[in-house]
């Protein structure tokens, strides 16, 4: 059965939309006037975790039992102080520290199936954190973090470096895939002790070789998912393109002649279908813009060779939505999908896109969706 | 005694009302550590993860910007008065 109920995390506050017998209406709404950059719905137990950002007072994590109705708050992930004679980690392009010092929760999943209360949480400025009881506690997984080579991560987007996402194998837990804005693709097979690059193979057009253009320490994966069903099987849309991945990222093709265009942020795979995949095209690089003011979502239903561009509801030129990496998913049955816009617009997408209904066009900025069953 | 008052626009984010408090203290930090053991979650909206004010946070003590905002080691005498606020730089 299709998922009939997803949440709306925006710039100004959190909605929870549920399925009606004719549409879509808002059941909740939370944190009005805050920052909203993250949600997860946990599926185990049915919690509600949501990161919310505050201009002044930091970054905080709340956590609610009853579908957003109420809330607790619960310590944020936090960098522990920075020990004696560790050396700053500099950032490569304005060659200042990277702080050890929360910025943004930028992506939060949970640990495995079997694993109830393990939760992943990736942030600014490039700490993985790990909790093994709901999100009570929090550790920085030094591992990734001590790793010389981030001194090659770069901000995309933001003063400094980032994990997006993170994808746990669904057969193993201690299985992760990360990808980092900018600094590729990490994997971990021993539940975070040990971490190997998982980017080769993808590259920045712009940038020769012999400048570091293909080196994997410094690739910009905008945003990573996996097909739940072929874990092997991964997509990125990356900075310069659309790459995919059938050896569980140890080698990326990109998929070339991407129409109207390979760039965008976004990215979504059927989960039992791993040839299907879903992208929101824009100008690239420094644009962002859809190609020509025509919003489009593009499909592709055999591996990347060809793409449909779906258009079904959406609007008519001029239309100047951006969908940020994480406000585009596909529910578990792979027919539905939610999709929110920069300029605040929301659509609900049936039929694997080829039926898009505007919800609203008035939501402040959306930053992700997230279908919770 | 000190006194350390907080900006309204916290009240909202936290559980309790957060009057303004009398404390005995040396120092600013000393005197917010006391607010903040009878407020624990006030903390981490005043302070950063490596314990200096939130870069968009201004902390006051008698009407000027306090000079180490990292480990708030400005010296307080009895009387002063220390005001926790935003910053207009956070939005």
């Amino acid at each position: 059965m299709a998922d009939e109920r997803f949440y709306v995390g925006t710039r100004k506050g959190l909605f929870r939309y549920d399925r009606t017998a004719r549409s879509w209406e808002v059941g909740a709404e939370a944190f009005l006037g805050t920052g909203v950059p993250m949600l997860l719905p946990d599926p185990r137990d049915g919690t509600l975790y949501a990161a919310v950002e505050h201009g002044h007072f930091g970054i905080k994590l709340h956590r609610s039992r009853d579908g957003g109705g109420t809330w607790d708050e619960l310590d944020p992930p936090s960098f522990p102080a920075k020990p004696d004679g560790v050396p700053d980690t500099m950032c490569p392009i304005r060659g200042i520290p990277v702080p050890w010092s929360l910025e943004k929760i930028w992506s939060l999943e949970t640990g495995g199936a079997d694993r109830p209360g393990v939760l992943w949480c990736g942030t600014i400025p490039g700490g993985l954190f790990r909790s093994g009881d709901g999100g009570e506690t929090w550790e920085l997984n030094r591992p990734l973090w001590d790793r010389e080579e981030r001194g090659k991560w770069a901000g995309g987007g933001y003063d400094y470096p980032g994990i997006h996402s993170i994808s746990v194998h669904p057969e193993d837990p201690d299985h992760l895939l990360v990808a980092v804005s900018c600094g590729g693709v990490w994997r971990t097979r021993d539940g975070g002790g040990s971490w190997e690059q998982c980017a080769h193979g993808m590259y920045y057009d712009f940038v020769p070789e012999d400048q570091g253009g293909a080196d994997p320490d410094g690739q910009d994966p905008h945003r990573m998912v996996r097909c739940p069903s072929a874990p092997d099987r991964l997509w990125v849309q990356h900075h310069c393109g659309i790459f995919r991945s059938a050896d569980d990222g140890a080698s990326w093709q990109e998929v070339k002649d991407v129409r109207p265009s390979g760039f965008g942020f976004a990215a979504a795979v059927h989960p039992t279908d791993p040839d299907t995949a879903w992208f929101v095209p824009a100008k690239k690089d420094e644009s962002r813009y859809p190609v020509g003011g025509e919003f489009v979502v593009n499909r592709t239903r055999d591996g990347g060779e060809t793409f449909e561009t779906c258009t079904a509801g959406l609007p008519a030129a001029p239309a100047y939505d951006l969908v940020y990496r994480h406000a585009l998913e596909v529910d578990r049955t792979g027919e539905r999908l939610v999709m929110g816009s920069t300029t605040g617009s929301l659509w609900a997408g049936e039929e694997q896109g080829d039926r898009w209904r505007q919800l609203s066009a008035h939501l402040p900025p959306v930053y992700c969706v997230r279908f919770a069953g | 005694m000190v006194t350390v008052s907080f900006t309204p626009n916290l009240h909202r984010h936290l559980d309790s009302e957060l009057t303004s408090h009398q404390v005995a203290a040396a120092s600013v930090g000393g005197a917010l550590d006391q607010v903040f053991d009878k407020h624990p979650r006030l903390r981490s909206y005043v302070l950063d993860d490596q314990g200096g004010v939130r870069k968009h946070v201004a902390v006051f003590l008698d009407g000027k910007s306090v000079s180490d905002r990292q480990t708030l080691s400005d010296p307080v005498a009895g009387g002063a008065e220390i005001y926790v606020m935003q910053a207009l730089s956070g939005g």
